[in-house]
């Protein structure tokens, strides 16, 4: 076989990692080469270098060891019975790119993940050698992400996590049996076991000794999966309800969901049509509404209803058009669970009212000024020269969100 | 009116001395025209007075707060970061208070700071030039809104401790050599140098790209086009979203692939092996086995059927079934030999559904026509008949795409795909079904005519003669 240059290698490795939807930079300690040794730093929130077309940060140098892969996942465009090209960098190769991008200040770092190879240990012990040589080697201090394999040795992923600021599994698919169908060889039981087994590591290296020392930090910026959706029959509230689960058993610090999106040389069992993306974005919005706004799984797609969420409402205005009767609610005397409930209001507008309210009473143009979105706010909360009247209990109030109709086109 | 001028470098510190003088003299903030070094004064302007600076104590937040309001580009941010001042000393000034419309313009502008300076952090690009000594050197040329040098200066220094760089903007040079930040004031003209590391950016930006979902909006927002100018992998997006949707496409027109764990099937003898794996569709899994063609490999003349029945999958040979024996009588009446002819099926395996024990035969769907066509494709590739029989609508939508309306088709002659002649008329099992004798015997004769055309038109063609071999 020809040997491929490293722009090829590139290509081919970045078309391999592009259907994974994290490139987040955020959340770990920071770290800087002030000192003039070694290069990087992290900031606390991240930093996004640059925008694709589909409208996703580019974060991180997104890229996979190999996309040679044992396995045979459906939903994957480097599954082993797929055409793809295939290409292997070598650790220098990757090590190279990193830093030298990082130079140009074109990323924040590296999130390296890898078709399986081999073995799962191997592969992992692979991932590792790279992780090690940015951080020992080359004293990088930018972020690293690695996505581990599940099957590999607990040893190993110990490792990942002291080298690496986030470390990931992908749980892929929201049920057992959607991974049973479409990820054979894949086992769900394994992936839960590896994350529950990072929760333990994360929780010890923050336990001081008796001296009062401390471990050294394993994975600061937590682990992340991905889910992906569309692709198996699974409903919204199942996903949410796999999410509720993810976040609390095993604290995650993001799921993310993937609407699932044709690939090139697809599998003749995914469907070849995708998801609407609105729907990936309304599950982002239930997912931010369980873990800032107090919301419940069962309060955003209840039982009672289809399991699918309003493709036209985002998920917290339907909730609030189904529970009338907790509005309006006032903004001068509400407690801050009460305000978050309010459609238009964010965690930051709500912080803004509880301490502006401190000054006097406020009215509708003072909430204006807070940056509240009162067009959607209207009906759901009275102000000292506001109140909604009927509209709260108007029959017709869901008529005001309904997107505007649209001439039919003819042609 | 005083007029005041501050450094273009500095400002902040700058603004502090010169504001506590101002408020030392208890100069209202309406006497006061802010601006930087460069902009021309009134004519009748007066100096700074040179009173005592008033002892005050700012709070961190608001010293926060001014900072940001001192880098507003424009002499709105001065004068309200003055102002603000003026109501912290001389009342009260409740930051938290967004209702405030100070408190509240004053937030709108330091945000607009924050995230001038967020995306120049971000959007930076530095190039490699020739060192000076051992450290690498790097420059880069950026054009902020607001004059956001001096706070932009120590990220880049913590980032990039171990090399040497220059960020030059229409104003201002910051430069970083051997650990030591130097911010000057210069005006700055843009230089376009290259970088070698700039082609395989780009490829990487180009390829991390996912053609499928493509939101243009949600990348503007977030990169706006006045950023692009000096992005080296901005050039690449109209071209990007202007393949998208093709790509898109032709990703889901390409459709299932063959996966690749399927052999490559390059001759008729390696067929029914390839055959017997196939996963194409999921009718498969139900029958016995998939029943491949037979006849000769190159048959002139090539009889295409719905799918085996319950006889023929037992079997593993198409048409030997009660329709086969129709098929038969048909071809001794059109005088076509049977062993002669390339006999196959458009869908390989059986489906049915089991009533009790028996099996009863279900048409296939046209997903699973359009699957097993992979296979109906090979045969004719490598059979290169002069003419292809199709018995059936199952048949006529697999060769011609087609399989609407076959009473008022029969007997005519359609092209394939690749332009080979195919004979449409029904199938055998139809005249199986036909209520009475008598037209069982007049669809049969009908049938047979069909056939014997074929004869004809192949004798025209020139083709070898079909005939049996053995007599009948």
């Amino acid at each position: 076989m020809a040997k491929i240059t490293l722009q090829r290698k590139l290509e081919i490795l970045a078309d391999a990692a592009k259907y994974d939807a994290s490139c987040a930079s955020s959340g770990t300690t920071r770290r800087d080469s002030g000192d003039g040794k070694g290069l990087g730093s992290t900031t606390g929130s991240g930093i996004c270098h640059s925008y694709a077309p589909d409208g996703r940060c580019i974060s991180l140098l997104k890229i996979l060891m190999t996309n040679f892969c044992i396995y045979d996942c459906a939903f994957c465009i480097n599954r082993a019975s797929s055409g793809v090209e295939r290409a292997r960098f070598t650790p220098e190769e990757v090590v190279y790119l990193t830093t030298e991008f990082y130079r140009r200040n074109y990323i924040e770092g590296l999130f390296l993940s890898s078709g399986i190879i081999r073995s799962p240990d191997a592969t992992m012990e692979d991932m590792n050698r790279i992780a090690r040589s940015l951080r020992v080697d080359h004293d990088f201090r930018g972020y690293i992400h690695l996505k581990t394999i599940p099957d590999a040795s607990p040893e190993l992923i110990a490792e990942a996590g002291r080298l690496a600021d986030r470390i990931s599994i992908n749980i892929e698919l929201p049920t057992d049996q959607g991974v049973a169908r479409y990820a054979p060889e894949k086992n769900p039981a394994t992936i839960r076991q590896a994350m529950a087994g990072v929760r333990e590591r994360r929780s010890a290296a923050r336990e001081r000794s008796h001296k009062g020392k401390r471990p050294p930090r394993f994975a600061p910026a937590g682990q992340s999966t991905q889910m992906i959706v569309g692709a198996d029959g699974a409903d919204d509230r199942t996903i949410l309800g796999t999410s509720t689960k993810l976040y609390g058993d095993y604290r995650l610090k993001r799921v993310y969901y993937s609407a699932f999106s044709p690939i090139p040389d697809a599998s003749r069992t995914l469907p070849l049509a995708a998801p609407p993306l609105l729907r990936e974005h309304r599950l982002y919005q239930a997912d931010w509404l369980m873990r800032f706004y107090g919301f419940e799984a069962t309060e955003i797609a209840p039982p009672d209803l289809s399991g699918m969420l309003d493709l036209d409402l985002d998920p917290k205005l339907a909730w609030a058009l189904r529970n009338r009767a907790a509005f309006p609610v006032d903004v001068n005397s509400a407690t801050r669970e009460a305000l978050l409930r309010v459609p238009g209001f964010g965690t930051k507008t709500v912080d803004r009212i509880l301490s502006a309210r401190r000054n006097g009473r406020l009215g509708y143009g003072d909430l204006l000024r807070i940056g509240a979105r009162l067009k959607h706010a209207e009906p759901f909360f009275t102000a000292r020269d506001w109140s909604p009247g009927g509209l709260t209990d108007a029959a017709h109030l869901a008529d005001r969100y309904a997107p505007k109709p649209t001439q039919l086109s003819l042609f | 009116m005083i007029a005041v001028r501050l450094p273009r470098t500095g400002l902040w510190p700058a603004f502090r001395d010169t504001a506590r003088r101002l408020l030392g003299a208890r100069i209202t903030p309406d006497m006061i025209d802010w601006d930087v070094e460069g902009v021309p004064t009134g004519l009748f302007a007066d100096p700074v007075p040179d009173a005592k600076g008033a002892a005050m104590t700012l709070k961190r937040s608001l010293a926060g707060l001014l900072t940001d309001l001192t880098a507003v580009r424009g002499p709105e941010g001065l004068s309200l970061a003055y102002r603000l001042l003026w109501r912290a000393h001389t009342g009260r000034l409740a930051l938290e208070d967004r209702a405030d419309p100070d408190i509240a313009r004053a937030r709108v502008l330091a945000k607009s700071v924050h995230r001038d300076l967020h995306k120049m952090h971000a959007f930076v690009r530095f190039k490699e030039v020739t060192p000076h000594g051992t450290r690498r050197r790097f420059t880069a040329w950026f054009e902020p809104d607001h004059r956001i040098e001096d706070a932009a200066a120590p990220f880049f220094a913590k980032r990039f401790g171990d090399m040497d760089w220059i960020i030059r903007t229409p104003e201002v040079t910051i430069s970083f050599t051997q650990g030591v930040t130097r911010i000057t004031s210069q005006i700055n003209t843009r230089e376009i140098t290259d970088d070698a590391l700039e082609a395989l950016w780009c490829s990487y930006y180009s390829h991390i790209f996912n053609p499928a979902r493509l939101k243009v909006a949600a990348m503007t927002s977030e990169m706006p086009r006045k950023y692009w100018r000096n992005l080296p992998e901005a050039g690449l997006i109209p071209g990007l979203i202007a393949e998208a949707s093709a790509r898109r496409d032709a990703m889901i027109s390409q459709g299932a692939l063959p996966a690749s764990r399927e052999a490559a099937v390059t001759s008729l003898d390696a067929l029914p092996a390839a055959l017997a794996a196939c996963e194409r569709c999921t009718i498969g899994c139900h029958a016995t086995r998939a029943v491949t063609g037979s006849g000769p490999a190159n048959a002139p003349l090539m009889i295409v059927g719905e799918q085996p029945g319950d006889v023929e999958d037992r079997a593993g040979v198409p048409f030997v079934g009660p329709a086969g024996a129709v098929l038969d009588t048909a071809l001794q009446e059109a005088d076509i030999g049977r062993d002669g002819v390339y006999l196959t099926n458009a869908v390989k395996h059986f489906k049915f559904t089991r009533r009790g024990t028996r099996r009863i035969h279900q048409r296939p769907d046209r997903s699973e026509v359009e699957a097993c066509r992979w296979w109906l494709d090979h045969e004719r590739t490598f059979v290169k008949p002069r003419l292809i029989i199709a018995l059936g609508a199952t048949a006529a939508l697999a060769l011609t795409g087609n399989g609407n309306r076959i009473r008022d088709r029969r007997g005519t002659i359609e092209c394939d795909s690749d332009g080979r002649p195919v004979l449409l008329t029904v199938h055998p099992s139809s005249i199986l079904r036909q209520p009475d004798p008598a037209s069982r015997i007049y669809e049969a004769r009908r049938f047979a005519a069909d056939l014997r055309n074929a004869r004809e038109f192949l004798a025209k063609t020139g083709a070898p003669p079909v005939q049996s071999i053995s007599p009948v």
